[in-house]
């Protein structure tokens, strides 16, 4: 995150301000009301509605992106903040027409029920899975522990981090249970 | 089976994980409007005057409408039409919306809020059903029954005082369960806007577009056919979503006097003001049994605190009682239920709608008889389970009950027998159940039409694409849709193009709740599909000289069962069939069989078939704090048939979590101001952060066992999973708890407070038992008397009906709304 004056963004008129940042690998200069968050100029200004709102008092995780790298929420974040930001989205993790082996697993282990949480545990997960490539159950439910999610109970996509980082424990519950 | 069954990605799961799923609040549209609402800080007030002079002036806006642009009452049940979009004379609660500023940014909409000045007069508050009962003025509504209560029921399905007289042993306890609500990721998000031929359209996140379609027309005045709604695919639902909310015709309002599109997305603060969650509800509980346990007469009172408006309450006060009767054999039953006024946001339908709270009495009250009687609990249950195929005391009919073998699983998975009472200090087994519908069976406005209807279009590219009412919430009503026309006409369900929830397009299906989309949609589907089959049989039988009964439909082909090879594709099928039909289409309808229950109340708790759940927790107490850990969770349910267990089993779970929150944590909770704060009545947390849920920490191993006992109602015999499993958490985790540390807490949540206070009771000697300790007098009408199938009874109650003491506002003449 940037701070000082930088924060500021390199222009500014009528309250408007206007920054340059990376989103998803793509470079885009973009003018917007000084008062909104990232979430907003995301959804507003950059058209990216994959990312998701739940209150934005930075409670649910379901604003989450990736800064830099990073899980940030994106609803506490001010736009002016990211000037040279490198931000990638839900919609920057598939890999062209083919979903990422993260987005594959949730969607075959019934990660995402509604799915409005998803974007964000999406990014979130991926961001533990780039520094730790091979996390317990432990891990994954720590790390996603500011992610809301109302429908699955979390099981399923503790699942489906495990089978995208290839540790998905041979488990056998009840019956027709998914594999 | 080449679908159903399978373990498969659902349908529109690309979508969910690549960000594209379109929710109402993504939709934007050009010249659109932001809306925003002003609410009410006063929990009960006269509104004395309005003034939108200044914000109508300020910046952006465009317009402001007040209650005087809404003059139309209405409301989910047409029992109960007593909303308005905004409030007309009186505010109800702290939320109750009174003005909206309709500006070109939601800030300048936001910041014109402010503007509009409204003089209020305060009035009395009713702040719980107790008060209410003892306030009858003024009253919060000037219908119902007298007073401010809303519904009172009595029914007495035989004679309850004998038989309690002649049980060995009576046991009587009190029970509170606490309010709670939905909480779904997603805010209630709607747009409006006029399409180029000027009809109306609303897009928005609602489980029941049909009923949003006709309380719209009612409350604009307008012509149904010239609205359109759009059911958005919800962001979680769990029945927040399924009132006519206000905000919807107020956007829809706004559009037609702007002529420009408008959208609001309500805060997260309003989300939990517009609640029509779970009613908190008091219950006193009798129940009579022989001396080895079995039950011989139940006698239930409950005490509902309704909120300040109708919403589905006089369903939910039925759906208190109703359904005790599904699960073990209840020779006689007496049901009282009284449903109050309050000056709190309105309650309503929330996972299970009305049944999880007398179902936690009544599975906590079975786990006391078992100590007292000196019985496994599994084993009290099971002797005395309701038989399959069998009429109920109150005359609900039961199809298959897969109890049996669910708490056989559980039992025998959790190692019941041989862990009970003795994991050791702090440890503990708690064992309940739970039964629900598998859709309601009676709309919730008088007609005879379906309940659902699909509609299928064959293209000559081979395409099928199904048309269907049903709204997605997350719960795969989609991927039902698709998987049950993909296996009868042999496709894959990628290959069904789905177009769903949308009135202008679709033939109506009631909507998402009462689990009732898989069965009844599934049954429309189901025939639709065979229609179809039947269409392409007919002409693939000519082409491939082939009798059509032999003609095989699996893998996007047609062939010959007896001589595989003699085969079409699919897309060929579909070419010799328009070459033979004409244009393609089939349709298919589904309204469930009439219950046998005649008597006037028994509109609610039928079903064609029902679930059953058992469950077993096991918990861990800290006996310093009072804290409650549940490190594992074992539960079986009888689903009828998994038409994809990948999401069956995600309901399962889903539904395990939910009812984690409702056991230990979540209360929508309000509380008084101080005086010098104009003792309002406020809600006391109204944000995700402070409105405890369990995260992903606290999520317990689950086992869970399907189990399939075919249905014969169902869709290949299909029953519901979205709610039935919630119901047995709660009662079992207050079950595990008495068995780890010997204390009672008869009501939810069970807060490590109440857990400390009893121990600290029970320490001293005393009980060990927190929960409610008083009843109130309720003045309970006269009963319907209904005798049960084995006393001679038909169905119908053999008195009158009790009279209520105000007439009820009906809609229109001919249409007695729900039959409650």
């Amino acid at each position: 995150m940037k701070a000082g004056t930088e924060a500021r963004g390199h222009g500014s008129t009528d309250g408007l301000a206007r920054i340059a940042l990376t989103v998803n690998g793509e470079r885009h200069d973009v003018m917007f009301a000084g008062y909104k968050s990232l979430l907003e100029v995301l959804r507003e200004d950059l058209g990216l509605t994959g990312t998701k709102h739940g209150c934005e008092l930075g409670e649910c995780g379901a604003c989450a992106v990736l800064l830099d790298g990073q899980p940030v929420l994106s609803c506490l974040l001010l736009g002016v903040e990211c000037e040279g930001a490198n931000v990638t989205t839900v919609e920057g993790l598939a890999e062209g027409p083919a979903l990422s082996a993260l987005q594959a697993a949730f969607a075959d282990k019934g990660a995402a029920q509604c799915g409005y949480c998803t974007p964000g545990i999406l990014v979130t997960a991926q961001a533990l899975l780039d520094r730790n490539p091979h996390p317990t159950r432990a891990e994954i439910a720590e790390a996603l522990s500011g992610n809301l999610c109302r429908c699955t109970g979390y099981l399923q996509i503790f699942e489906a981090v495990e089978e995208a980082a290839g540790t998905a424990a041979r488990r056998h519950g009840g019956t027709g249970a998914a594999p | 089976m080449k679908v159903i069954g399978k373990a498969r990605r659902r349908v529109d799961a690309r979508a969910k994980v690549t960000g594209q799923t379109r929710f109402a609040d993504d939709i934007a549209l050009p010249r659109m409007l932001f809306a925003r609402l002003l609410r009410s800080n006063l929990p009960h007030a006269r509104i004395v005057r309005v003034d939108t002079a200044t914000a109508a002036a300020a910046p952006g806006v465009e317009l402001v409408l007040t209650g005087a642009d809404f003059p139309i009452a209405f409301g989910i049940l047409p029992v109960s039409q007593d909303e308005h979009a905004l409030c007309q004379h009186r505010v109800r609660y702290v939320g109750d919306p009174v003005a909206a500023v309709i500006a070109r940014s939601e800030r300048e909409a936001s910041d014109a809020l402010a503007l509009v000045e409204v003089e209020y007069e305060p009035l009395p508050t009713v702040a719980s059903p107790e008060e209410a009962l003892e306030r009858t003025e003024p009253r919060i509504h000037d219908y119902g029954e007298g007073g401010n209560v809303h519904r009172l029921a009595h029914f007495a399905f035989g004679d309850v005082e004998p038989a309690l007289a002649q049980a060995d042993r009576v046991f009587e306890d009190l029970f509170f369960y606490e309010g709670n609500t939905h909480l779904p990721l997603e805010q209630h998000a709607s747009v409006a806007a006029l399409d180029a031929d000027g009809r109306l359209t609303l897009w928005s996140s609602t489980q029941t577009p049909h009923y949003v379609h006709r309380e719209l027309a009612r409350a604009l005045d307008l012509p149904a056919h010239r609205i359109r709604v759009i059911a958005t695919p919800n962001g979680g639902g769990f029945g927040g979503k399924s009132d006519v909310m206000n905000h919807e015709i107020v956007v829809a309002k706004a559009a037609l006097a702007t002529g420009r599109p408008v959208k609001i997305t309500l805060t997260r603060e309003e989300v939990f003001y517009a609640h029509r969650g779970r009613h908190p509800v008091l219950m006193r509980l009798k129940t009579g049994v022989t001396a080895d346990g079995r039950i011989v007469a139940m006698d239930l009172e409950t005490l509902l605190d309704g909120g300040a408006y109708g919403s589905y309450g006089a369903a939910s006060t039925l759906y208190t009682g109703q359904l005790q009767t599904v699960t073990y054999h209840v020779p006689r039953f007496r049901f009282r239920a009284c449903r109050t006024f309050t000056n709190k946001p309105p309650c309503g339908p929330k996972r299970g709608h009305g049944t999880p709270q007398p179902r936690f009495g009544q599975e906590v009250q079975l786990d006391k008889i078992a100590v007292a009687l000196g019985r496994d609990p599994a084993e009290l249950r099971l002797q005395q389970l309701v038989p399959a195929n069998s009429v109920t005391a109150n005359w609900l009919t039961i199809g298959s009950m897969g109890l049996k073998e669910c708490i056989e699983r559980v039992v025998e998975g959790s190692r019941w027998r041989e862990r009970r009472g003795k994991l050791g200090p702090g440890r503990g087994l708690g064992l309940a159940c739970g039964s629900y519908l598998c859709g309601a069976g009676l709309p919730i406005y008088w007609n005879e039409m379906p309940h659902s209807g699909v509609q299928l279009q064959l293209d000559r590219s081979g395409r099928v694409t199904a048309f269907c009412g049903a709204t997605e919430i997350g719960q795969g009503s989609d991927d039902v849709l698709a998987a049950i026309v993909a296996e009868v006409l042999g496709l894959d369900p990628a290959d069904v193009k789905l177009v769903t929830g949308d009135t202008d397009l679709t033939p109506v299906d009631l909507g998402s709740y009462s689990s009732r989309v898989t069965l009844m949609m599934g049954n429309a589907a189901i025939q639709a599909a065979e229609r179809a089959k039947a269409l392409l049989a007919a002409a693939a039988s000519k082409k491939l000289q082939v009798p059509a009964e032999r003609l095989g439909f699996a893998d996007r082909r047609v062939f010959d069962v007896e001589d595989p090879a003699k085969a079409m594709t699919f897309q060929e099928a579909v070419v010799a069939a328009e070459v033979e039909h004409g244009t393609l289409g089939t349709s298919g309808s589904y309204r469930p069989r009439r219950s046998p229950a005649r008597y006037r109340g028994g509109g609610v708790g039928p079903s064609v078939a029902y679930s059953y759940t058992a469950a077993v927790v096991e918990v861990e107490v800290d006996p310093a704090t009072g804290w409650v850990k549940v490190p594992k969770v074992w539960i079986a349910h009888d689903i009828g048939r998994a038409l994809n267990p990948v999401l069956a089993r995600g309901q399962v779970e889903g539904s395990v979590y939910m009812g984690l929150g409702e056991a230990l944590m979540e209360e929508q909770a309000f509380r008084r101001l101080p005086p010098r704060l104009s003792s309002a009545l406020v809600h006391k947390i109204p944000s995700l952060l402070e409105y405890k849920s369990p995260t992903s920490v606290e999520m317990p191993e689950v086992v869970t066992y399907l189990v399939e006992e075919p249905d014969e109602s169902g869709p290949f015999g299909a029953k519901e999973v979205g709610q039935g499993p919630l119901l047995p958490m709660m009662p079992a985790i207050a079950n595990a708890i008495y068995d780890a540390v010997g204390v009672r807490v008869d009501e939810v949540p069970i807060t490590p407070e109440k857990v400390l206070k009893a121990l600290t009771q029970k320490a001293k000697g005393q009980e060990g038992r927190v929960g409610p300790t008083a009843f109130p007098r309720v003045p309970w009408p006269e009963a319907l008397v209904v005798p049960p199938p084995w006393e001679g009874g038909d169905g119908k109650a053999v008195n009158q009906d009790a009279p209520s003491r105000d007439a009820l506002p009906t809609r229109h003449s001919g249409t007695a709304g729900v039959k409650v």
